[in-house]
């Protein structure tokens, strides 16, 4: 019988060993190698390697997404839904595909409720002008937050000026995440929209927003989600979260700029009026009366970014041919490290201490202003960012005018976070 | 010298650490704000004039080491100057901070400001060492 029990017991031993080896296979990633895939990630900076820590202003871009906008306009450039030629059908052929792979990649319902846009700013305009302004009313509320970026305030400020809706904000607590008391205590029957972010530019914080448009619903508002520092760092499926509006920007997914994406549901978007006039979008024009599409193109007028919206969807087929769980975790794992590095550093205090978080990190460091840390990380070849970063009401909250951030994708490494926390401390012996 | 210990000046990193004048001035005649909605930075200089000339002068800022080391030399220099002498301190600096006398030594009336030489390689930067002053002397000319 011992030996029996002995045997069982080195098998699962064993098994375990196996299990842990395994799953540390699938957590680390490659990270040399998908990094290979990001040809300006191997620029040198005054002879130093990038260390590129500003990804949630903008991402970089997957040679696969540069030769598909190159691919394009060698092989397919014309532009859409009005020729006939062989070019014409190619190229809204690859716009009509690009708006099927956001679809796929937002799990929308029918992807006529992609919209394609600027970016997210244009998109809350989007929203804020054809929504809110023709359907609310004097008294009507929209809920943001503290932690909103100025893209989904000023857009709603201005509706409010016209129409006389109210804003008001849900507050968030210590850790910089919403106060979710209060947010319950704000909505009522004057509750129309609730527009949060996702996930927080700022604080890194992803808000529980299944949980928010749930508790919204119940008193009829709509909820419109901005995606901005969400897509690039997890998967998000808006028929789940049952959100109205979902929106992002392209540049933030590894993609290019000037294209990004407004996702509405069907009869909502069939309900609101146009946001601009002009080719495309209408079904019949005479000076007395004009009559308009069925969304999508009822929000496209113009030429829309043709290449932009192809660079996005190879971006997304690029993310497609990762396995973004894995992707997730690691990031996680990288997030982990570099906090505990920088809150090693002395003197150094972190905003924003959500459990649930982006791979973003916002700081102050006592006795430097984070405009000199950025040119003295710079002169490192590290690329963070410092200032408000459009969310001035934020930092007002925490009485500051200004934070350092370090931002991540899955193609940072922790030497890349070694390096940050020791030019931190380089930084710090400087200023004595 | 990099151009990092040119731009961070151990004058620079003095001042910005022992800021000189730094508070509300009392009895000051008059104030002047400065803001820079790129940054986020914020000043606020406060002085006293007399018949002839500044009798003191003072700041308050929530800034860069190089905006708050200019403040602080400001302060300092224009003690005693009249207006007209600190209009023209300015028009000088500024003159030598931006391309106009991009490769000229700073002159001898400037004094510590020279410190503030490496400004001219971070063309981003020069904003920050002049905001000090726009808040003074754009207020004290009207
Ligand atoms: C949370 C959030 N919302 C909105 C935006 C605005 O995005 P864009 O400038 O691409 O329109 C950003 C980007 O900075 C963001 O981080």
């Amino acid at each position: 019988m011992p030996v029996v029990f002995l045997a069982r017991g080195n098998f699962l031993f064993e098994t375990r060993l196996i299990l842990i080896k395994l799953r540390s296979m699938i957590t680390t990633i490659d990270v040399a190698s998908i990094r290979r895939d990001f040809p300006i990630l191997r620029t040198r900076v005054g002879g130093r390697p990038l260390v590129y820590l500003d990804n949630a202003a903008t991402t970089q871009k997957p040679a696969a997404v540069l030769s598909a906008l190159e691919k394009h306009y060698k092989e397919s450039n014309a532009n859409i839904n009005r020729g006939v030629h062989y070019l014409a059908e190619r190229a809204t052929d690859a716009y009509e595909l690009a708006r099927k792979t956001v679809a796929r990649f937002l799990n929308v319902a029918r992807s006529e409720e992609v919209i394609f846009v600027r970016g997210t700013t244009e998109g809350i305009n989007l929203v804020a002008q054809s929504y809110a302004l023709p359907f609310l009313k004097k008294g009507d509320e929209i809920l943001l937050t503290t932690m909103e970026h100025h893209a989904n305030i000023v857009p709603w400020q201005l509706v409010s000026e016209r129409n006389g809706a109210k804003l008001r904000i849900i507050p968030i607590t210590e850790s910089g995440e919403l106060d979710m008391e209060v947010f319950e205590s704000l909505l009522g029957e004057r509750t129309k929209i609730v527009s949060l972010a996702h996930a927080s530019n700022t604080l890194g914080t992803v808000n529980p927003v299944k949980e928010l448009v749930d508790k919204a619903h119940a008193y009829g508002a709509i909820v419109l989600l901005d995606g901005a520092q969400a897509v690039g760092h997890f998967p998000v499926d808006v028929q789940d979260l049952d959100c109205d509006f979902y929106v992002f920007s392209g540049h933030k997914l590894f993609s290019t700029t000037g294209a990004g994406v407004v996702y509405g549901k069907y009869e909502l978007l069939q309900s609101m009026p146009p946001f601009q006039g002009g080719g495309d979008m209408i079904g019949k024009v005479t000076f007395e009366k004009t009559t308009y599409k069925e969304p999508p193109a009822r929000f496209e007028a113009g030429t829309p970014n043709i290449g932009g919206a192809v660079a996005l969807g190879a971006a997304i087929d690029y993310l497609s041919g990762l396995d973004r769980v894995v992707l997730m975790e690691y990031e996680h794992d990288l997030l982990q490290y570099a906090t505990s590095l920088l809150s090693d550093i002395e003197g150094l205090r972190i905003y924003g201490r959500a459990s649930d978080k982006v791979s973003l990190i916002s700081f102050t460091l006592d006795g430097i202003h984070p405009h000199d840390i950025a040119t003295l990380l710079d002169a490192d070849g590290i690329a963070i960012r410092a200032g408000h970063h459009c969310t001035q009401p934020l930092h007002r909250h925490y009485g500051l005018s200004a934070t350092t951030r370090a931002s991540f994708a899955f193609y940072n490494t922790r030497e890349e976070a070694e390096q940050l926390a020791a030019s931190l401390e380089k930084s710090k012996r400087l200023f004595g | 010298m990099s151009d990092l210990t040119e731009l961070y000046q151990e004058i620079i990193l003095d001042h910005n650490k022992y800021p000189r004048n730094y508070g509300c001035l009392d009895n000051y005649t008059d104030k002047g704000e400065g803001h820079n909605p790129l940054c986020g930075d914020e000043v606020t200089v406060y002085w006293k004039l007399g018949p002839e000339d500044i009798k003191a002068l003072s700041f308050q800022a929530r800034g860069c080491a190089i905006s708050q080391a200019s403040a602080s030399m400001m302060t300092q220099i224009l003690k005693g100057k009249s207006v007209e002498e600190a209009q023209e301190l300015f028009q000088l600096l500024r003159r030598h901070l931006t391309q106009e006398c991009e490769d000229e030594e700073f002159p001898e009336e400037l004094g510590e400001l020279a410190a503030l030489a490496g400004v001219r390689k971070y063309p981003a930067r020069i904003k920050c060492a002049t905001l000090a002053w726009h808040a003074m002397c754009d207020k004290i000319s009207d």
